[in-house]
């Protein structure tokens, strides 16, 4: 798939979150929005998972640290074939195998139980462990929201990925800049975040997490960085590609109603008509 | 005299003999190999054994990351610290993915003695038995910790073994039988019946043998499993001596006694009394000394019974 065809995935992800959360009338758009663009790449280029076989010996994982932003996961599955994307739309209802928060039992190609900010990194970091220990080839993914870096266990899981030498972990930092309370740097500074990781004994990588070219190339640059763990800080917005939405705190925990998801979708849909026109051109 | 043995050092002999057996068996610690007695593990397989310096909550997150890839996993520090600082983790990771992570704490309870109130948890059963699908142990001696913890290790799921520092007399027999899950009646009798868990079962044994002396005739049990507890045994001593005295070295809030008032006063109520520690923090001390100061001897147990009476 080529960069032009990863875009218009990213918008068929980006409409599919829309879709879910509507219907679900609570949930987390903001930072499901932000790592669109990073979880496409993840499942349409980087990972290599078999939707047939979601337990496939051998393959990558994602895990999404970040729990809030399970849509985003969910939407990404369910284009890449994992399961019918209608079923989303029973996402955060009484019996839906898509709850608020993912749930690794439920939904096929969900590899942890996520949503308590800090221990799917930690868990990642114990599948890069079983990983190395049994020479698996597969490569374990975790995305990170900005405000979660608050937690302490990011930080005990970041010492120990180093010490273990874990290059089969990829981290990605969703850098959105804004948690439920405001910006970052208002509730609780994160920063410098990219110094912090290096000084931890990471590889990292800068990048703009809505450059599909860029999170490509640091995919590349993390498979060839040996003895390290890679963290790949991506700067994004909040909300990213719905603009009433973009570098809003108040778009974190809330759904849209029946106007916002009509005016979000017809943004969208004019994106993904440009988007396709460019393919053909 | 019997001989003394801890279940820690019961638990760091039968680590490498598992180690040998299972394949996937990993161990981890948190900076105490040597107290926890995983450090016999690591001299044997020191390629599976993995220390995460002293960041348990990270511990028992990484756990579970190596559980859900197919690993069993036993992790071990004080139970204070597996129990209370890394609670919300092993709940969610461990606890809510059924992670395959046999959390095995040592120094639990007032016998950690010397180190103080700090290191001295009598929470960590309560907390442990309100996790969804987490199995419960509490050996009470190095032969029946041994049977325990091989069952722990062969079963699929999260197990909490609660071991200790202090060395405790051995008074079961190899060949004694030992089934998780299943409570062990050590001596019968019809006029009351004492439950009693970890240290405190020889401790239910003396007592018992002195109020014989005084003409009560007591039942004793062994409740190893807290979790799923034996509620068979339970009631059929409830329903056959009409009064029970639990005994745990726990609080006596939400641990042994709780459980068993939980059994039966749904079916067959009963007369009980709870020996524990009554919800106060602990000191520094001998693990006697302690014991004795905070009524969790084998005479707390025969003054709690001859009140019931």
């Amino acid at each position: 798939m080529n960069i032009k065809e990863l875009e218009l995935k990213a918008t068929e992800v980006r409409c599919s979150i829309i879709r879910s959360l509507h219907a679900a009338g609570s949930g987390h758009p903001g930072g499901s929005l932000s790592a669109a663009d990073i979880v496409t790449a993840l499942y349409f280029d980087e990972m290599n998972v078999d939707p047939a076989d979601p337990k496939m010996k051998g393959r990558d994982k994602l895990i999404f640290s970040k729990g809030h932003a399970g849509p985003a996961q969910y939407a990404a599955l369910a284009v890449r074939g994992f399961f019918p994307e209608e079923e989303l739309l029973t996402l955060r209802k009484m019996g839906s195998k898509f709850q608020g928060h993912p749930n690794m039992n439920y939904v096929p190609g969900i590899e942890m139980s996520t949503g308590s900010l800090g221990q799917g990194f930690s868990a990642a970091g114990g599948m890069a462990l079983a990983g190395m220990l049994d020479g698996d080839p597969g490569r374990v993914y975790a995305i990170l929201g900005d405000g979660e870096l608050q937690e302490g266990l990011i930080w005990e899981a970041a010492m120990s990925a180093a010490h273990y030498k874990l290059d089969n972990l990829v981290g990605i930092v969703d850098h959105n800049g804004l948690q439920i309370d405001g910006r970052n740097d208002d509730v609780m500074t994160v920063m410098p975040i990219a110094d912090k990781f290096r000084s931890f004994g990471w590889n990292v990588i800068e990048i703009d997490g809505h450059d599909m070219q860029q999170i490509l190339d640091a995919f590349a640059a993390a498979r060839a960085c040996k003895g390290r763990p890679t963290m790949i800080v991506a700067e994004t917005v909040k909300g990213k590609g719905v603009s009433f939405m973009e570098d809003q705190a108040g778009w974190h925990g809330k759904a849209p109603n029946d106007e916002q998801a009509e005016e979000a979708l017809k943004e969208l849909g004019e994106l993904m008509e440009a988007q396709k026109k460019a393919l053909t051109a | 005299m019997t001989e003394k043995i801890a279940t820690r050092q019961a638990y760091g002999e039968i680590l490498p003999v598992l180690g040998k057996e299972y394949p996937d068996l990993v161990v981890m610690d948190a900076d105490l190999s040597g107290s926890t007695k995983t450090a016999e593990f690591r001299k044997v397989f020191p390629e599976r054994f993995f220390n995460m310096g002293i960041a348990e909550q990270n511990m028992y997150g990484q756990a579970a990351g190596l559980a859900l890839s197919g690993k069993i996993v036993c992790a071990s520090t004080f139970a204070m610290f597996a129990s209370g600082r890394a609670f919300e983790i092993i709940r969610n990771s461990i606890g809510y993915t059924h992670a395959n992570v046999k959390i095995c704490a040592t120094h639990a309870g007032i016998t950690v003695g010397e180190d103080g109130a700090s290191h001295q948890t009598f929470e960590d059963i309560a907390l442990m038995r309100t996790i969804p699908g987490m199995t419960v142990i509490n050996p009470s001696d190095a032969v029946s910790a041994k049977k325990l913890l091989r069952q722990a290790v062969e079963m699929e799921g999260p197990c909490y073994v609660r071991l200790g520092r202090a060395a405790v007399p051995v008074y079961y027999k190899e060949e004694d039988e030992i089934i998780l899950g299943r409570g062990k009646q050590l001596r019968d009798g019809k006029d009351l019946t004492i439950i009693a868990t970890g240290i405190m079962v020889p401790d239910a044994m003396a007592a018992a043998e002195k109020l014989a002396e005084e003409g009560v005739d007591a039942r004793v049990i062994d409740i190893h499993t807290i979790k799923p507890l034996d509620e068979e045994i339970i009631l059929k001593a409830a329903a056959e001596t009409g009064a029970i005295v639990t005994a745990e070295e726990h609080s006596v809030i939400g641990g042994l006694g709780e459980a068993v008032a939980h059994t039966v006063v749904k079916k067959c109520p009963v007369k009980m009394a709870m020996v524990g520690q009554q919800d106060v923090f602990g000191e520094s001390g001998k693990p006697d000394e302690l014991r004795a100061k905070y009524h969790m001897t084998a005479e707390d147990i025969v003054k709690a019974a001859k009140d019931l009476a």
